[in-house]
């Protein structure tokens, strides 16, 4: 049995009602999806279980509902761990991670910054990429693409 | 210059600004220290500068169009970012055992040269923070053999736009391993003149041993990855432990130091040039005949992700397609930008002196950084 | 006979009594003329003879000489030497990280090939195109860019220091000039000069006070710092300098260094009596193994050959002008020309501080030469000046050739070696001579 599955079987033992559902995606990758409640439990288990770095986290606008993707390693067990932790979109909020892998710190800046996504209990939840002041959040997808927003030069409204 | 007058006094500790326009911070970045005599008290990175929008962009761009922006991520190292975009839309399609072998051979013969090439832009930069200008145009004279050979190869010197979801746009020219193992077996000698100038140089140890030390728990508590963290002793190379393309099939030692110092970050990328140059020759032996391409669907649905070992660590590529042609999401985790966020703890304790000593063996490359 | 090839005061004398002659000659010739003609009174031309007797009396020539023999002295060492160092140094330099280096020289000109007769000798850049010309007029063009650029002063600058800084830098360099003889003869202060070695050492240390206030006075935080980092470290690397030099002069027994230069042109048997193997002085074209310093009290040798390149803020040691973090140090908001004065006595400072090593290690001016039997007059091949010259150009080469090969050294190492490596070193070396001196091996 690899390590994924060991890892699956692990998950579903511990947290066998907050994973919605769980899936093996290669030999040492595994993929799981909980609600946004969950999160913390499920990061503290792995944390002790040897996953000590927090590759990335990113956030998807899928237009009905928000998620925030964690993709956590175990250098020491060779395996990833992919969480999906769906948010309402009305209300994007979410734990942070922060006080369990401080590695956290900029991605979720980041989300916050460009998605939207408030992580509740990160020490510094400022913009990162963009100026402070800028209003809005641009990777949402009720910010206007580059090509829907053209700036139509005079030449072309001449007729040119 | 720094503004003059942007120094808050906290009591004896003042802040002083390197950057943005600072002639060696390698790119557009801001670090604000917090000073008390020599030693630094706090480092705030302020990042951003170039931050120019990629992952909004490349969700109305078809998907291997979108390779055109991944190149661009970081200018130094291009064919490694835009490869690892390659293997995670590869991956969405599910396209990944398809891939024909000698794609994969040279996709590994490619990121090996685009990685020397970057560590020896690393080394140019680096020389003159240090004082050493003869190690910028040391670096930059080998690095033109081998932006000759990527030209050779791809087409262009940077930002070549070669690999693509199904395998790479072109094959090799007839006379390429001819050149190329010419110019790697030449190139092998010359490292050994970068360690009478640099590595046994006494000034040198002065400078980077001892200063700038990431011990392996903070290193992975603050997701850093890459030679950083190995010249910290912790085994993280990802062409080993999560091979892909041709790389289970190539044998090769990864770079392991264990003091975690600027000496040993040095140490570290020279050691993997070497191993770059090695497999290389090795994949330039077993390089089997076939096409050098599929055709990869033009339409994707699902998520998918894969992470590379780019030339400073662990590039992360998170995919979602909604079954068009483009992608839905293109999420990029940036090893630079996850080192940027233990730059505090790394600086704290540390001289002034050192500040610019220390950011350089760090290597910074702030294209990746901002996205 | 005479080893060396200028006698600086003779030749301007020389050359001032002659121009004052032919003036005299011609205001005697006027005053008579106008006499003679009729156009004025007899008498009136007479004030005219009493300027032309006041030109020809020794004391103006001995004025007008020593102007003139001071001005040769700085064309010497700024027209002549600098750019001659500073043409050495780049291409050198070059060389080293593997590139030609600066091409623009005469023979690189395209408008002078075109001259009907003599175009032929100006057209290397046809034979070889990717090595233009020699290079040496690079630096007079970067001069005459420097000279035409803005001299911009910050708006909070302290001005008058702002301004003073530079000129006090400059002007000290050119002190040291007034003491450091290239040769018997080339020097402004004749021998025998007691004192000339302390002298120059004092000139050399004035430089300091025109760094520090030249940081300061730029309202700049930056150049606050550079300055500060180039004080600590100057006076911290004038201690082993003196130290050593002590060494010295307790084994010559004086500071002048005319004396210092001749004593070293002896045998090393007249010293130490011991190793007469080497060779005593006998008849002329005895070979013998000489007196220099640099045998005699090698631990000085090599304290003041650091020091020196400390004093030079040259890498390994120029942190205050370190271009990673302080962009030019404090030096950084000069420009134009007093950028280009202060930028430019580095090197001036650097052959004071070959000459001196070469003075006082390396034998000075003298050398095995061989007489060459001229009509009328007998010169010394290689004569003093020549001699003197090239040890000071392949001293400088050394340094730059270090300067190039090194990382630079951070302000708390650097100040760690001149306290605690170079000091305990000079020490030792002054004991060593004051051994050498009372167990009567060294007379």
């Amino acid at each position: 049995m690899g390590v994924a599955e060991e890892v699956k079987g692990e998950l579903e033992a511990k947290f066998p009602k907050e994973l919605k559902s769980s899936q093996v995606l290669r030999p040492r990758a595994i993929r799981v999806r909980i609600d946004r409640k969950d999160l913390l439990p499920l990061a503290k288990h792995l944390k002790a279980a040897g996953f000590e770095h927090c590759s990335c986290i990113s956030a998807v606008d899928w237009v009905t509902r928000y998620e925030s993707v964690y993709h956590i390693t175990s250098w020491r067990r060779n395996v990833l761990v992919e969480i999906v932790a769906e948010i309402p979109h009305d209300d994007p909020v979410i734990d942070s991670v922060y006080a369990v892998w401080h590695g956290a710190d900029y991605h979720e800046r980041e989300a916050w910054d460009l998605m939207g996504i408030r992580y509740e209990g990160h020490p510094n939840l400022e913009r990162i990429l963009l100026p402070r002041d800028f209003q809005y959040h641009p990777l949402r997808k009720d910010f206007p693409q580059e090509v829907d927003r053209q700036y139509i030069s005079r030449r072309k409204l001449g007729g040119g | 210059m720094a503004e003059v007058g942007a120094a808050a006094e906290h009591g004896d500790s003042m802040w002083i600004n390197m950057g943005p326009q600072h002639p060696m911070t390698h790119g557009l970045w801001n670090l604000k220290v917090r000073v008390d005599g020599e030693i630094v008290v706090e480092a705030l990175p302020e990042i951003g500068y170039l931050h120019r929008g990629v992952e909004k962009i490349s969700e109305v761009r078809e998907f291997h169009k979108v390779i055109a922006l991944t190149d661009r991520l970081c200018y130094v190292s291009s064919i490694t970012w835009s490869h690892a975009y390659c293997l995670a839309v590869e991956e969405l399609m599910g396209v990944t055992d398809q891939i024909p072998p000698r794609a994969r051979y040279l996709r590994v013969i490619s990121n090996e040269l685009q990685r020397v090439a970057s560590h020896l832009m690393w080394l140019a930069a680096y020389g003159p923070d240090l004082g050493i200008l003869t190690g910028l145009l040391w670096a930059l004279r080998d690095r033109e053999l081998f932006l000759d050979l990527i030209q050779a190869m791809t087409g262009m010197r940077m930002n070549q736009n070669y690999p693509r979801p199904g395998g790479v746009r072109n094959d090799i020219p007839a006379t390429f391993e001819r050149d190329c193992t010419k110019v790697v077996k030449h190139f092998m000698g010359k490292l050994d003149e970068y360690e009478d100038l640099l590595g046994s140089n006494k000034t040198f140890h002065m400078r980077t041993k001892g200063v700038g030390v990431i011990s392996p728990e903070e290193g992975t508590e603050w997701g850093v990855t890459g030679p950083n963290l190995r010249a910290s002793g912790v085994a993280c190379d990802l062409r080993k432990l999560d091979p892909y393309d041709a790389y289970d099939e190539l044998s090769f030692e990864q770079a392991l130091d264990k003091d975690g110092d600027s000496f040993a970050r040095y140490a570290v990328r020279m050691e993997e040039m070497r191993t770059s140059c090695d497999l290389v020759l090795q994949a330039l032996k077993k390089l089997p005949k076939g096409p050098y391409r599929m055709k990869a669907p033009r339409r994707a649905e699902g998520e998918a992700y894969r992470r590379t070992e780019d030339s400073r660590g662990e590039a992360l590529f998170y995919v979602c397609g909604d079954g068009s042609d483009r992608p839905y999401r293109v999420k990029i985790r940036s090893p630079i930008f996850c080192t940027m966020s233990a730059v505090p703890t790394i600086m704290r304790g540390e001289r002034v002196a050192d500040v610019i000593s220390i950011m350089g063996s760090l290597d910074v490359c702030v294209g990746e950084m901002d996205k | 006979m005479s080893d060396h090839l200028i006698d600086l005061y003779p030749l301007c004398q020389g050359l001032i009594a002659f121009v004052n002659d032919l003036v005299g000659r011609i205001m005697n010739a006027v005053a008579g003329g106008i006499e003679g003609i009729g156009i004025a009174p007899p008498g009136a031309g007479q004030p005219l003879r009493d300027q032309a007797a006041l030109m020809n009396s020794p004391w103006v020539i001995g004025l007008i000489a020593w102007l003139v023999a001071i001005q040769v002295m700085i064309l010497w060492g700024t027209a002549i030497n600098l750019l001659v160092m500073m043409w050495m140094e780049r291409k050198f330099y070059s060389r080293l990280q593997d590139r030609v280096g600066i091409k623009i020289g005469l023979t690189s000109m395209d408008f002078l090939a075109r001259i009907p007769i003599l175009g032929g000798l100006f057209t290397n850049f046809v034979k070889r195109p990717s090595h233009l010309g020699t290079g040496f007029l690079q630096n007079v063009a970067d001069g005459v860019k420097m000279v035409q650029k803005e001299n911009l002063t910050p708006a909070k600058a302290d001005a008058f220091t702002f301004h003073a800084a530079p000129v006090l830098i400059a002007s000290s360099t050119l002190l040291i000039f007034a003491a450091l003889p290239f040769s018997d003869g080339f020097t402004i202060m004749q021998s025998p000069n007691p004192f000339g070695i302390l002298f120059i050492l004092a000139a050399f240390s004035l430089a300091p006070i025109g760094i520090l206030i030249a940081g300061w006075s730029s309202n700049n935080k930056y150049t606050l710092i550079g300055g500060m980092r180039s004080t600590a470290m100057l006076m911290s690397y004038e201690i082993p300098m003196i130290l050593s030099l002590i060494a010295v002069v307790v084994l010559m027994g004086t500071l002048d260094p005319f004396e210092i230069v001749h004593r070293q042109a002896q045998p090393i048997s007249a010293s130490i009596s011991q190793l007469s193997f080497l060779g005593s002085a006998g008849a002329d074209g005895a070979i013998y193994f000489p007196n220099w310093n640099i045998f005699t009290a090698f631990p000085a040798f090599l304290v003041f050959a650091i020091a020196i390149l400390a004093e030079q803020e040259r890498i390994p040691f120029d942190l205050p002008e370190a271009e990673a973090e302080l962009v030019e140090g404090w030096l950084t908001e000069y420009s134009g020309m007093r950028f280009g004065l202060v930028f430019g006595f580095k090197w001036l400072r650097g052959l004071a501080g070959s000459g001196l090593l070469v003075i006082l290690f390396l034998g000075g001016w003298t050398g095995p030469h061989i007489t060459l039997p001229l009509p009328g007059l007998s010169l010394a091949f290689p004569f003093q000046e020549l001699w003197f010259m090239v040890k000071v150009y392949l001293v400088f080469m050394a340094y730059v050739w270090i300067s190039w090969s090194f990382p630079r050294i951070r302000i708390d190492q650097i100040l760690n070696i001149g306290w605690k490596v170079l000091i305990p070193i000079a020490l030792l070396a002054i004991f060593l001579s004051i051994a050498l001196r009372a167990f009567g091996v060294y007379q």
